[in-house]
C-alpha cells in the first residue's frame, strides 16, 4: 500500500540517532516555550529559526526540530493557563476559563494531566488526520493555477483577518502593510529596484524573519515592561501527580469531538488554533448538560480547548505543506522557515521531496509521544522553569532574539531595522491591529504578485480571468464570507470573560 | 478615539509617499500586461481606505501607559537601538552586557540583581552562541581590538 511504504520511508528517516534528539530537543524547548507566558509558538519559532541554520541542519532536521518545537509549545501554553490564570499562547486562553478555578480547587495536577492527555489526543488524531489528507491535497493542488493560487491567497488574508481582529479595517490594513513591505526590493519579474527609497540594504528586500521577530518577540519586550511583570509567582501550589482515570474516561468522548472540530478550524487557511480551541470549547459548551458548570472547572471545559488547539496546529500543517499557505501565525514562521531552507512547498514538494514530508509525519508521530511523556510525569519540571524571573528571562530573549539574526545576517542594518519592527510592533498591537496577517503579507506577498502577473500574461491583461474557473470562483466566495461573516457573528465569536485571579 | 485617527492620518501619509515612489519605478520596455506599479499602486490605494475607515470609525483609545513607563518604554528602546548599532563594531561581550543589564533594571529595579543578569547573559549566553552552536559572533569587535 502507497500510506505504508511512504510512512516506512519517513521512520527511515525519522528512526536516526540524530533526528530523534532533535525531536526530543524541540519537544522540550517547546513545552518551555509554551508555558512561559508571553512567549508563544510563533515567537520561539522565530527566535529559534536562526539558530536551526547555524546548527547546519539539512531540511529535514531543520524542520523536524522546528515543528517539535511547534507541537511542544502547544502542549506547554496550558500550563501557565492553569497555574497561573495567564495563558501561555493564545490558544491557551481557553483554558484559563475552566483550568483555573479547578487549580484552585486544588486540583491542579488533574488538571494538568488530563489537558496533557487531551494534547496527546488532539494532535495524536490531526497528525494522523494529515497523514491522510495532505496527499489527498496535494493531488487537488495540481489544479491550480495562478488565477487559483491567486484567489487563494486571498482567502488566507481574508479568513486570517475576518477573525482574528475585532475591527475588519485594521485586519484588512495589516494584511496591506506586509503585502507592502513584500513589495520593497527587486521587482522579481523585471529585475528593477522598487520602492527602496535609494537604500541599497533594501535591493533584496525586507528579510522576513527580520520582520517576525521584530514584530513577535522584540515588541513583547516593550509590552512587558509596560505591564511590569505582574505575572511571575506561582499562584497555586501542585499537589502530588496521579492519574484522574475518571477525568478521562468521562471527558474521552469530548476529546474526540473537539479533535474534528479543531482539526477542521486549522484546515481552513488563516484561522489557526485560536479559532480551533475557541469552537471547541463553545461546542462543548452547548451540548452538555451541565452548561452552567463549564467555567467552574469542569474537566471537560480543559479537555476540549486543549483537544481542539493541538488537533489545529496538526490541520493547521495541511495547507501550509500541500499548498503553501500557512493556516496560522506559526505556520506562517515555519513557512518562512521552509522557503529560507529552498523548500517551496506545495504538490511538488510530496512528489520530489518525499523524504522530507514523510520524515516530517513519522518525526510528529514519535513527537506526540514524547510529548505526552514529558507533560505528564515530567510536568513538575516545567512547572519549576515557570518560575525563571522576567529580569532574566526578557533581556535573554532580546539577546538570542539579536545574536541569532546577527549570526544569520552580520548585517548592522537588520538589526536596526528589527528594532524598528519591534517598536512599530509594540503600537500596532495596543491598537489592536493584528501583526500575523503583516506576516503573512511579506511571505506571501511576492508569491501573490507573481501569480496575479502570470495569469495576466496568460490572459494577455483580461482581469476576469481571475474568476474563470469553478475552484477560483469558490475560493473567492469563500474569502468574501470569511471576511464578511464575523460582522455578522460578533456576538458569537465574542471570547467568554476569564475569571479573576 | 484620538489614538485611532491619528494611525489612520500617519497610515494615509506613509501610504501617499508609498504610492509616490512606486511612481517612480523605471518600466522597462519589455513588461508584461500588470508591470511593476500596478500592485504598489493597489496596495497603497487600498491601505488609504482601510486608513480613512479607521479614522472615520475609531475604535475606543488603548490605556497609554502613564509617563512614568512611557519614559521606561523609550528607554529601552534607546538600549535595543544602541545594542543594534554596536553589536558589530564592538563584539558580543560588551554591548551585551550592557543592554541586558539596563533591560533587566527596567524590569525589575534592582540594581545588583540587574548587574548580576548583565554578565551572566553576555558570558553565558556567549559561550553557548559560539561553544555550543558555533554562531560566528565575535567577543570584541574590530573597534576594540583594531
Amino acid at each position: 500500500m502507497d500510506l505504508y511504504s511512504n510512512l516506512s520511508q519517513g521512520f527511515a528517516v525519522a528512526l536516526t540517532w540524530s533526528t530523534l534528539l532533535l525531536a526530543v530537543g524541540g519537544c522540550f524547548m517547546g513545552t518551555i516555550i509554551g508555558s512561559l507566558p508571553g512567549l508563544g509558538p510563533s515567537n520561539g519559532v522565530a527566535i529559534l529559526i536562526p539558530l536551526a541554520f547555524s546548527f547546519g541542519l539539512d531540511a529535514t532536521e531543520a524542520l523536524v526540530l522546528m515543528t517539535s518545537v511547534y507541537y511542544g509549545a502547544m502542549y506547554g501554553g496550558r500550563i501557565s493557563s492553569i497555574l497561573l490564570n495567564i495563558p501561555g499562547d493564545e490558544p491557551a486562553l481557553m483554558t484559563t476559563l475552566d483550568g483555573y478555578p479547578m487549580a484552585k480547587q486544588g486540583r491542579a495536577a488533574d488538571a494538568l494531566v488530563l489537558s496533557g492527555v487531551a494534547s496527546f489526543v488532539g494532535a495524536l488524531l490531526a497528525t494522523i488526520g494529515l497523514m491522510l489528507l495532505a496527499p489527498v491535497l496535494a493531488r487537488v493542488a495540481y489544479l491550480f493555477g495562478p488565477s487559483e493560487y491567486f484567489a487563494l491567497y486571498l482567502l488566507a488574508f481574508c479568513t486570517l483577518g475576518g477573525l482574528s481582529s475585532s475591527n475588519q479595517a485594521k485586519a484588512a490594513l495589516a494584511a496591506l502593510i506586509g503585502l507592502g513591505i513584500a513589495m520593497i526590493g527587486l521587482d522579481n519579474q523585471t529585475g528593477i529596484p522598487r520602492l527602496t527609497f535609494g537604500e541599497l540594504h533594501l535591493m533584496d528586500g525586507v528579510d522576513f524573519l527580520v520582520a517576525i521577530v521584530g514584530l513577535f518577540a522584540v515588541s513583547e519586550i516593550f509590552i512587558f515592561i509596560e505591564s511590569h511583570g505582574k505575572s511571575s509567582a506561582i499562584g497555586v501550589k501542585l499537589e502530588k501527580i496521579t492519574i484522574p482515570v475518571k477525568d478521562i474516561a468521562n471527558s474521552f468522548l469530548t476529546m474526540l469531538r473537539a479533535t474534528v472540530i479543531g482539526f477542521i478550524a486549522g484546515i481552513l487557511p488563516g484561522a489557526g488554533a485560536s479559532l480551533g480551541s475557541f469552537l471547541a470549547y463553545m461546542a462543548e459548551k452547548a451540548v452538555a448538560k451541565d452548561k452552567d458548570t463549564f467555567g467552574t472547572g469542569n474537566p471537560r471545559g480543559i479537555a476540549a480547548p486543549e483537544a481542539g488547539n493541538n488537533a489545529a496546529a496538526g490541520g493547521a500543517l495541511v495547507p501550509m505543506l500541500t499548498l503553501g499557505v500557512p493556516g496560522s501565525g506559526t505556520t506562517a514562521v515555519l513557512l518562512a522557515l521552509l522557503l529560507t531552507l529552498n523548500i517551496t512547498p506545495g504538490p511538488l514538494l510530496f512528489e520530489e521531496r518525499p523524504e522530507v514530508v514523510w520524515g516530517l509525519i513519522a518525526a510528529l508521530l514519535i513527537a506526540n509521544f514524547v510529548l505526552l511523556i514529558m507533560n505528564v510525569p515530567l510536568v513538575r519540571l516545567f512547572v519549576k522553569i515557570l518560575s525563571v524571573p522576567p529580569w532574566i528571562l526578557l533581556p535573554g530573549i532580546a539577546m538570542v532574539s539579536f545574536g541569532g539574526i546577527f549570526s544569520l545576517s552580520g548585517s548592522s542594518f537588520d538589526l536596526v531595522l528589527m528594532t524598528i519592527f519591534g517598536f512599530v510592533g509594540y503600537i500596532l498591537r495596543k491598537l489592536e491591529v493584528p501583526t500575523v496577517p503583516i506576516i503573512l503579507g511579506i511571505l506571501l506577498g511576492n508569491n501573490m504578485e507573481d501569480n496575479l502577473r502570470r495569469a495576466m500574461i496568460i490572459s494577455d491583461g483580461d482581469w476576469t480571468y481571475l474568476f474563470s474557473s469553478g475552484i477560483s470562483i469558490g475560493l473567492w466566495t469563500a474569502a468574501l464570507a470569511g471576511f464578511v461573516a464575523p460582522l455578522f457573528l460578533k456576538n458569537l465569536l465574542k471570547k467568554p470573560q476569564r475569571t479573576e485571579t | 478615539m484620538a489614538s485611532d485617527r491619528v494611525f489612520g492620518l500617519c497610515i494615509i501619509g506613509v501610504a501617499l509617499v508609498y504610492i509616490a515612489s512606486a511612481a517612480q519605478t523605471q518600466v522597462g520596455f519589455l513588461s508584461d500586461p500588470v508591470g511593476s506599479r500596478t500592485v504598489p499602486y493597489i496596495v497603497g490605494g487600498l491601505s488609504i481606505l482601510c486608513a480613512s475607515a479607521i479614522f472615520l470609525r475609531p475604535d475606543p483609545n488603548p490605556v497609554w501607559p502613564p509617563l512614568a513607563v512611557s519614559a521606561r518604554i523609550g528607554l529601552a528602546l534607546a538600549v535595543i537601538y544602541l545594542f543594534a548599532i554596536t553589536l558589530r563594531p564592538l563584539g558580543f561581550l560588551i554591548p551585551a552586557a550592557a543592554a541586558s543589564a539596563t533591560l533587566s533594571y527596567l524590569i525589575a529595579p534592582r540594581p545588583w540583581h540587574a548587574v548580576a543578569a548583565g554578565a551572566g547573559l553576555s558570558i553565558g549566553l556567549f559561550v553557548i552562541f559560539k561553544y555550543g552552536l558555533g554562531l560566528g559572533l565575535a567577543p570584541f569587535g574590530r573597534a576594540i581590538t583594531g
